[in-house]
């Protein structure tokens, strides 16, 4: 087959999307959770052997991000790592792995793969059009039956490599778990530096895989819990930045910030609505904390949820707004509570020993995690009405859980007792798979955004 | 500044002499400097030779409120001001009543063993129940603000009891 009519054959069924801010497969998405509210488990018994070789560069060509042959490799290498890191799979490649042919692309050597014990097989190339963008090419192919089982293609600029990397370790995944992808996403967090009694600490945000780190402040000022607005244009954080703890929403590509209300109170623990026209947030007046919202839009009418005498905190919407999960000790210790958008039906879900904090919602609706403080904190998760609670984590101090937008992962971040270093962690539904994110500084309030469009 | 910085580490050196033997609501340290926001600081003290005090001063309220009079101490999850933290706040009040013009704020703190957002609110409260203090025994409500810095600003560096509870804290402080 002459190069020609490979990409003949190629252009017939990848349907290319160009644009820096959306990437589209072919691939009809996997199919939605069902609505079984139990949890449907990884089988972690069973890990799938999956051999990535480097992506073909029929026609190696330089890119700003690269030579295309070179990012052949680091595409095969992002997919490999993402498979790895999730715990479901074990991966072989690129390095180890015999280069492939371009014909090889669509006509896998099976014998040969099924020699080296390869169950799934992931193969591709990349090409620089005449309009300087990448196209990459993602088959999978079951080794065993010796079939196609899914492909896409992306046209990406050359800086975006990464996400179609990812796409294409979203797609695998989601084919071979039958869950929602989720590697495609972003990471809001603290960075933090310096001794206990003097952390520094930082606005930072990151690919889901700790690459394409960034700075957002610089540390002159303290910032804390961070969230990603749904369409990843804005963040809402906490800053000391005029001296009182204040939330404030930061617009990415504008390098701005305002205040979410102009009250002289002290505001904390933001959260947005899933559709992102809304803004939760926690107020203390004159000593009490109480949950509000607002317009995100900046020019509406603070609505307050709450109205105990004790400290009501937190807050997180359902994925179909309709609901909110948040903190409260009315009854004497901090316990969950589940009530309506509009504050109506207020009612306490946890009822285990212990305490119970910084309830977040999974955007699959099935779960709610949540730190428990019995001695340690842990991290666990129960239903919606309370039952089936369980722990995932077991250290001396695990907080903030935040849902991989699957709903299958947890990030927390974990402080080291005396030192009060902190790192990120994640962890999968079982308890198991439990990873330390890697970030160039400690960490803290990881915030897990959706997957990209 | 330098004579500033020199009589803080005097302060300090007197606070960790005189630990010893401190009840369980004694601490050993005094906060830590702010980096660089409003943080109620230490007053810049005008030229004054060594030793000498500027009346009205934080380095005056720090001597005439006593060892570790500038704060009180909370049990866990509690905001509650006890008769040992109203006769604390009583001899901060009898100073600012001889400085009509000062102003204070109350930092309110907790310790480590909570969650962040739960922490500021409860530091909120901690800071609340000191200016209310304060204010039923006579001390103008517009001199006194408060701000929450939640388990951020640990007085206490260890991972213990007796850490936790000095941190738990409603430090004040004056501002000029």
């Amino acid at each position: 087959m002459t190069s020609f009519s490979f990409y003949r054959k190629l252009a017939s069924f990848l349907l290319l999307i160009v644009g820096s801010h959306s990437l589209m497969a072919q691939t009809p998405p996997p199919a939605p959770a069902t609505d079984e509210p139990e949890l449907v488990e990884f089988d972690t018994s069973k890990t799938r052997s999956i051999a990535v070789p480097a992506l073909v560069a029929p026609a190696p060509a330089d890119t700003p991000a690269g030579n295309s042959a070179a990012l052949g490799r680091q595409i095969a290498e992002v997919i490999s790592s993402d498979l790895r890191a999730s715990g479901v799979f074990e991966t072989q490649g690129p390095n180890g792995l015999r280069a492939i042919t371009l014909p090889e692309v669509t006509a896998p050597q099976f014998d040969y793969w099924k020699g080296r014990t390869v169950e799934q097989l992931v193969q591709g190339f990349v090409r620089v059009g005449g309009d300087g963008n990448l196209t990459v090419g993602c088959y999978l192919y079951d080794v065993g039956f010796g079939n196609e089982t899914t492909r896409l293609g992306f046209n990406v600029p050359p800086r975006e490599w990464r996400r179609a990397a990812h796409k294409c370790a979203d797609a695998i995944y989601a084919k071979l778990t039958g869950e929602l992808p989720f590697f495609d996403s972003r990471i809001a967090y603290i960075a933090e530096t310096g001794p206990k009694g003097k952390r520094v600490k930082r606005l930072a945000i990151m690919d889901s895989d700790g690459a394409n780190h960034r700075f957002i402040t610089n540390g002159q000022s303290t910032a804390l819990t961070p969230r990603f607005s749904p369409n990843y244009k804005s963040i809402l954080y906490l800053s000391y930045v005029d001296g009182n703890p204040r939330i404030y929403v930061y617009d990415i590509d504008a390098g701005r910030q305002r205040l979410i209300t102009q009250s002289r109170n002290p505001t904390f623990a933001p959260r947005w609505s899933p559709d992102g026209q809304t803004i939760l947030y926690s107020m203390a007046v004159a000593g009490n904390t109480d949950i509000y919202k607002i317009s995100a839009s900046g020019n509406g009418t603070p609505v307050k949820l709450t109205t105990s005498p004790g400290i009501d905190v937190g807050g997180s919407f359902s994925p179909d707004g309709r609901q909110i999960v948040f903190k409260s000790d009315r009854s004497g210790s901090q316990q969950i509570y589940v009530m309506n958008a509009d504050g109506s039906n207020q009612r306490r879900i946890s009822f285990g020993s212990g305490r119970y904090a910084t309830p977040e919602w999974s955007p699959r609706a099935d779960l709610i995690a949540y730190t428990r403080i019995a001695g340690d904190f842990r991290v666990g998760t129960m239903r919606p009405d309370g039952s089936g609670e369980r722990l995932l984590t077991d250290s001396w101090q695990d907080e903030a859980p935040t849902w991989a937008p699957n709903g299958r992962v947890i990030q927390f971040f974990r402080t080291a007792k005396g030192s009060g270093k902190t790192s990120i962690w994640q962890v999968d539904l079982t308890g198991s798979n439990e990873r330390q994110l890697p970030t160039p500084v400690d960490g803290s309030d990881p915030a897990w955004g959706p997957v990209l469009p | 500044m330098k004579t500033n910085t020199i009589k803080m580490a005097a302060i300090l050196l007197a606070s960790t002499a005189l630990v010893a033997g401190c009840g369980k609501k004694k601490v050993e340290q005094l906060p830590p400097a702010a980096e660089g926001t409003d943080y109620g600081q230490t007053q810049p003290a005008p030229d004054a030779g060594a030793g000498q005090i500027v009346p009205g001063s934080q380095e005056d309220f720090l001597q005439q409120v006593g060892q570790f009079g500038d704060r009180i101490l909370f049990e866990t999850d509690r905001f509650n001001v006890d008769a040992e933290d109203q006769a604390t706040l009583q001899r901060q009040a009898q100073w600012l009543a001889r400085y009509p013009n000062t102003r204070i704020t109350v930092e309110g703190h907790a310790d480590e063993r909570g969650t962040r957002d739960y922490n500021l609110a409860l530091g909120e409260r901690r800071a609340n129940s000191a200016k209310n203090y304060l204010i039923s025994i006579g001390v103008d409500a517009s001199r006194i603000e408060t701000v929450s810095y939640g388990k951020e600003r640990p007085s206490a560096l260890g991972s213990d009891e007796q850490a936790w509870a000095q941190n738990r804290r409603a430090v004040t402080v004056t501002v000029k």
